[in-house]
């Protein structure tokens, strides 16, 4: 149904699975990395994930240009912070151990550590990302939010949104090919200026037709009394069960891990140099 | 329309379709300006065009989860720091709804300097110190690298929202009827 989320049904024990708490685990194990420096917290869930991840039966070229775009993001992310702070490593873990002599660009064994455990976290969330993207069914996800007590207008907000973007997307093509076919240019060629200017007439017809598109829908809503109750009922909606309270736990054991490691390591990062 | 309730049933579907928009236009309309790794991104013009026309809660939604929704599917994890900083500049820009009342058909010289400073404070302000003072506290990466990100992005988010922004609501207020544009005939 919704090409650019890439959800694909089949019946692993990960599919069956309830929206809510897949995003409560990613949420939960993403906050966790982020916050934890501990090369070997941050290793064992990704091995973890990448376990997880076998799984879900996904296949390679569902895949492959996420991990392709994440790999150059992650890529001169690095090198970035290398050419603004070579030495940034050493100031986080008081040593200084050098590998290659070269003035500003000193290399060091603090600073490939320090990379090193960027990039891991750069990367460790993303095969739960995967996962959930193409494990979870868009119209569950947004009744799920609403059990996880987000507002149900809010969830039926996100709602709207998982339908309409392929809408919008297709809108947008439309658009783009009509006004090519008029004869502005908007491809890589154009200069900066003319493909700004060529966004306008796309952007134009597109956010109008979106306004006129809002009213309508919300005229349609309010016939249908949305808003009036305190609550609403989900067609999508699904009962926790057991398989989902055993995922809850073993996220919460893992957070409970990671902080305390917090205790022991006195502090976000782990210091093999010390 | 009921307008009492923060979230009246217009707002729920401006958010979502909003949300739809800025996700796409974050996908498809990115210009790369030919400096490495940065680009003006069209859908900062929307978003402010968006907020000032339904308010700060749905230009924070909006801001929000369109931006989470496209740092989850491109590139696996959302970056929260600059996800909920694009949503404060939704919110920011959107508090002046009501000054600005685009709904009764003018956006003449004076709101649109009104709107561009308004705009370019909370850009710079969001930018070259919220979202990277956050990327030092949480994610602790060195302060000159995200201070230089957070000014370039300034810069051209303050591009895109005050050319994109500015051309979008005048058009649109056109489209609106002037309030007070009847006469009674004597």
């Amino acid at each position: 149904m919704n090409s650019l989320f890439g959800y694909d049904p089949k019946d692993t024990w990960l599919h069956r699975l309830t929206g809510a708490t897949k995003m409560l685990a990613f949420l939960g194990i993403s906050v966790i990395v982020m916050a934890s420096y501990d090369t070997r917290f941050v290793c064992a869930v990704m091995l973890a994930s990448i376990i997880l991840f076998a799984q879900a039966k996904i296949r390679w070229h569902q895949i492959s240009l996420v991990v392709k775009i994440i790999t150059i993001f992650a890529v001169v992310n690095l090198l970035l912070v290398f050419v603004f702070s070579p030495q940034y490593g050493v100031g986080l873990y008081g040593s200084k151990h050098v590998l290659l002599n070269a003035g500003y660009f000193t290399i060091t064994q603090e600073q490939l550590f320090y990379e090193l455990n960027l990039a891991l976290k750069y990367i460790v969330t993303v095969p739960l990302a995967l996962i959930f993207l193409i494990t979870t069914n868009p119209s569950e996800f947004a009744a799920s939010l609403n059990k996880l007590h987000v507002s149900y207008r809010i969830s039926y907000s996100v709602a709207l949104a998982l339908r309409y973007i392929p809408d919008v997307q297709a809108n947008f093509r439309q658009i783009s090919l009509a006004q090519q076919a008029r004869g502005y240019e908007l491809s890589r060629k154009a200069k900066l200026f003319q493909r700004l200017k060529g966004m306008g007439q796309i952007l134009m017809p597109l956010i109008f037709t979106s306004l006129d598109r809002i009213d309508q829908i919300s005229q349609a809503m309010e016939l249908r009394r949305f808003g009036t109750g305190k609550r609403r009922t989900w067609y999508m909606d699904q009962p926790l069960r057991t398989p989902d309270w055993l995922v809850l736990v073993g996220v919460v054991v893992i957070i409970l891990v990671g902080l305390v490691l917090f205790k022991v390591n006195g502090g976000r990062f782990y210091n093999p140099f010390r | 329309m009921r307008d009492h309730k923060v979230l009246s049933v217009r707002t729920v579907v401006a958010i979502g379709i909003g949300t739809a928009i800025l996700f796409i236009l974050k996908r498809f309309a990115v210009i790369p300006t030919g400096i490495a790794n940065t680009n003006i991104d069209i859908s900062y013009g929307f978003l402010g065009f968006i907020a000032t026309l339904f308010g700060p809660v749905a230009g924070f939604f909006i801001g929000f989860l369109g931006h989470a929704l496209n740092d989850f599917t491109q590139y696996g994890q959302p970056w929260w720091t600059w996800v909920f900083t694009t949503g404060l500049v939704g919110m920011v820009i959107g508090l002046f709804w009501k000054r600005f009342n685009i709904e009764a058909g003018n956006f003449g010289t004076k709101k649109i300097i009104a709107f561009n400073v308004l705009q370019v404070i909370t850009n710079v302000v969001s930018w070259s110190l919220i979202a990277p003072t956050l990327d030092i506290i949480i994610y602790s990466e060195p302060a000159n690298k995200v201070y230089v990100q957070g000014i370039v992005s300034a810069i051209s988010n303050s591009i895109a929202t005050g050319v994109i922004g500015t051309i979008l609501l005048v058009a649109y207020a056109a489209t609106r009827t002037r309030s007070g544009s009847l006469k009674k005939e004597s």
